[in-house]
């Protein structure tokens, strides 16, 4: 099994804190004030260092309290003070024109989260029969990765598809977290590195953008067709 | 002792590349980043000489360079070297970019750097990180200009490949996910343990795994439907960087989904695997012939004809067979040198006519005799006329397309070759005769462009006339290592 020295009521609190992060990711669908996504994004990243902490506290993995502390500086406190430095150098504040309303958002959300729990509970009973740890981990993971696939369709600042492709790597932490706590180190690390590299390039991006195009807003990029 | 040259390979490049940044004259940056590429291609032919057939593990399991991995980094430093001669002459005309200049060298030879990494890594994840740190370095190179169209470009580059990536990540981690049911909660994550892993795990996640995984590499293949970046960031960049982009970075990405498909050869799920890979590569084709016979830009044309290449390997992986991998090798390699000449010839043309356009470009021999001709040869090297390299790639290929269950691609496949070809020398056939253009060209090829791009039109041409029984053999070794022959 996955996750063997588990506990009922550290799988209680496991499932939880993935909840809190799958609302959090909601969160950011249900609102076009881009600093609130920013807020959600740290959220979910504290989030995500508790869920690491525990399961490492319990299932005896002493690698993935080191990804906690890292995930709550970096994930939790370095990207969202670069992304709000981002926005504050390209003077946005919101989405001004939405493809669609926040409430058909979460809308599109609440249905990417019941693909997410059908596919999961599918590939979770092909797998390993009826393991509740593996249904939570996995809806959770893939609904997270669909939310963040979903505002970079929906989204037109610039800002918020790099904010989409963060919520899809914690999609992804998320799952790896309850799945396989046994996975390397070192691949937590370089990803976070990663991470860290896609924020500072994509942010030197927007403030060319700003300066080229005078405006961050996607829909103007739309001089290269054919 | 391979790791001796590969060490020295990497520190070189490094090397070139803190030389280049620290020291801010362009001057020097272009020689001492040529000077990294042309040691960087004797080191590959050193690797090549003393890799033994079974490939070495180096630094634990961390790396491992194979027969595989070293002809994709032969692919690399070709197109390399090519691409820092060719860029002396063109980015020296580029206006008001000449104090940064000695950056674009710096990143260039980071982005090398990234390229050469990849192919080496034994850990799948790590493999993932390689690449995703060449779209990195990448798309600094393409914005270089820093234009409203650059920027767009580069733009959309970072954003689509590292969304597709992050599918390929979690194809990876569940695929891992998938080995802890018979390997035990953590075990080391190399190519060679999840190929051990594949077929006891369940094969329902097994392909669910490998279709991500073809999905996110395949967006950085430039496969249809992920391609959408491609065109852009090939088009947009200066023409060195879409050699790079078209000739290195492509394979590096393919790498990924070939060894993937090995990994899936004793699950049941591999003939089903072998299939998507080869519908796929049939749609790459198809969109491409049809975006090449209705281009109207000089470089999207190129970048199209790249994905029509990246989609025929496709397929010949797909196919898989001695004979449809060993012909995918070859195009691989024959498409690096070709396309490169190709986007050399393309770039400096529109510097010359000052136009982006297709229409913009006429009677190209009349101002440049012998760079024009060689322009021309690549393009009919690029579309597969014999007796060019590609062609003998595009025949193998088919022919173990012929031998595969997949034989109605093969027809599909020469179909639209013939389309591409039509479509791709009549665009080539406007720019070379018709109206005498409204302004003459403005520049004038730089000896070292048409130094690369003469090499590179050699190397078609060679790699045409003449291929050598022992690199039959050492693609075979490569076919039969991953488990199609």
């Amino acid at each position: 099994m996955p996750t063997p020295s588990l506990t009922s009521l550290t799988h209680a609190i496991v499932d939880l804190i993935a909840m809190c992060a799958l609302l959090l990711s909601f969160v950011m669908l249900g609102s076009h004030w881009i600093r609130n996504h920013i807020l959600a994004f740290a959220a979910q990243s504290w989030v995500l260092a508790a869920l690491s902490a525990v399961i490492g506290f319990s299932g005896h993995y002493p690698a993935l309290l080191v990804i906690a502390v890292l995930t709550l500086l970096l994930r939790g406190l370095i990207l969202p003070h670069l992304l709000v430095r981002i926005l504050d150098r390209a003077h946005l504040d919101r989405e001004f024109a939405p493809v669609l309303q926040p409430a058909m958002s979460v809308v599109m959300g609440a249905l990417c989260v019941l693909l997410a729990y059908g596919a999961a509970l599918r590939l979770g009973q092909a797998v390993t029969g009826q393991s509740p740890v593996v249904r939570i981990g996995l809806t959770s993971l893939l609904a997270v990765v669909l939310i963040g696939f979903l505002m970079l369709v929906l989204r037109r600042e610039a800002v918020s598809h790099l904010l989409g492709l963060l919520v899809i790597e914690n999609g992804i932490f998320l799952g790896s977290l309850v799945l396989m706590p046994g996975l390397p180190l070192l691949l937590e690390f370089v990803v976070l590195f990663d991470l860290l590299l896609i924020v500072v390039a994509l942010g030197m991006f927007v403030r060319h953008l700003r300066a080229e195009i005078g405006s961050t807003d996607s829909r103007s990029l739309d001089r290269l067709v054919g | 002792m391979i790791w001796a040259p590969l060490g020295i390979l990497f520190a070189v490049t490094a090397l070139a590349s803190a030389l280049c940044w620290t020291v801010r004259l362009s001057r020097i940056a272009e020689i001492v980043n040529l000077a990294a590429a042309a040691i960087d291609c004797l080191l590959v032919g050193w690797l090549l000489a003393v890799t033994p057939s079974g490939g070495v593990r180096g630094l634990g399991d961390y790396f491992r360079l194979g027969p595989l991995g070293l002809w994709v980094m032969l692919c690399t430093a070709l197109v390399y070297f090519l691409a820092s001669l060719h860029a002396i002459g063109y980015m020296r005309r580029m206006r008001g970019e000449k104090e940064r200049l000695n950056r674009f060298y710096g990143m260039f030879a980071i982005f090398a750097l990234t390229l050469f990494l990849a192919p080496i890594e034994n850990n799948p994840g790590l493999f993932w990180i390689s690449i995703e740190l060449t779209t990195i370095a990448s798309a600094f190179l393409v914005a270089f200009q820093r234009s409203a169209e650059t920027i767009e470009a580069a733009w959309k580059y970072v954003v689509i490949a590292s969304a597709g990536l992050s599918l390929a990540l979690l194809g990876t981690i569940l695929f891992y996910w998938a080995g802890i049911f018979t390997m035990g909660p953590s075990y080391n994550m190399t190519w060679s343990r999840f190929a051990a892993v594949a077929p006891l795990a369940n094969p329902g996640l097994v392909f669910f795994a490998f279709l991500l995984i073809l999905a996110g590499y395949g967006t950085k293949v430039g496969l249809v439907p992920m391609h959408t970046w491609l065109p852009d960031a090939h088009s947009e960049g200066p023409a060195p960087v879409s050699a790079m982009l078209s000739g290195a970075l492509l394979n590096c990405a393919m790498l990924g989904i070939v060894r993937f498909l090995a990994i899936l050869k004793s699950t049941p799920e591999h003939a089903m695997a072998q299939t998507v890979l080869v519908v796929i590569g049939a749609l790459s084709l198809l969109v491409a012939a049809l975006f090449i016979v209705r281009q109207r830009l000089v470089k999207r044309l190129a970048a199209y004809s790249s994905i029509e290449h990246m989609g025929i390997m496709a397929m010949g992986f797909g196919f898989g067979g001695a004979l449809g991998v060993i012909g995918a090798l070859y195009q691989m390699l024959n498409h690096s040198v070709t396309k490169s000449a190709v986007f050399f010839g393309a770039g400096t043309t529109m510097h010359a006519y000052q136009s982006r356009r297709i229409a913009g470009i006429r009677r190209v021999l009349d101002a440049f005799p012998f760079a024009g001709l060689l322009w021309l040869v690549s393009a009919l090297a690029i579309t597969g006329a014999p007796p060019f390299g590609i062609f003998w790639g595009e025949i193998v290929l088919l022919q173990g397309g012929m031998a595969s269950e997949n034989r109605w691609a093969v027809v599909w496949t020469v179909v639209l070759l013939v389309v591409v070809f039509i479509g791709f020398l009549g665009h080539f056939r406007r720019m070379y005769f018709g109206q005498p253009p409204t302004r003459p060209p403005e520049s004038a090829f730089h000896w070292t462009e048409l130094v690369a791009l003469a090499l590179a039109v050699a190397a078609a041409l060679g790699l045409g006339l003449w291929w050598p029984s022992s690199v039959w053999a050492y693609l075979r070794a490569i076919a039969h290592h991953l488990g199609s022959a």
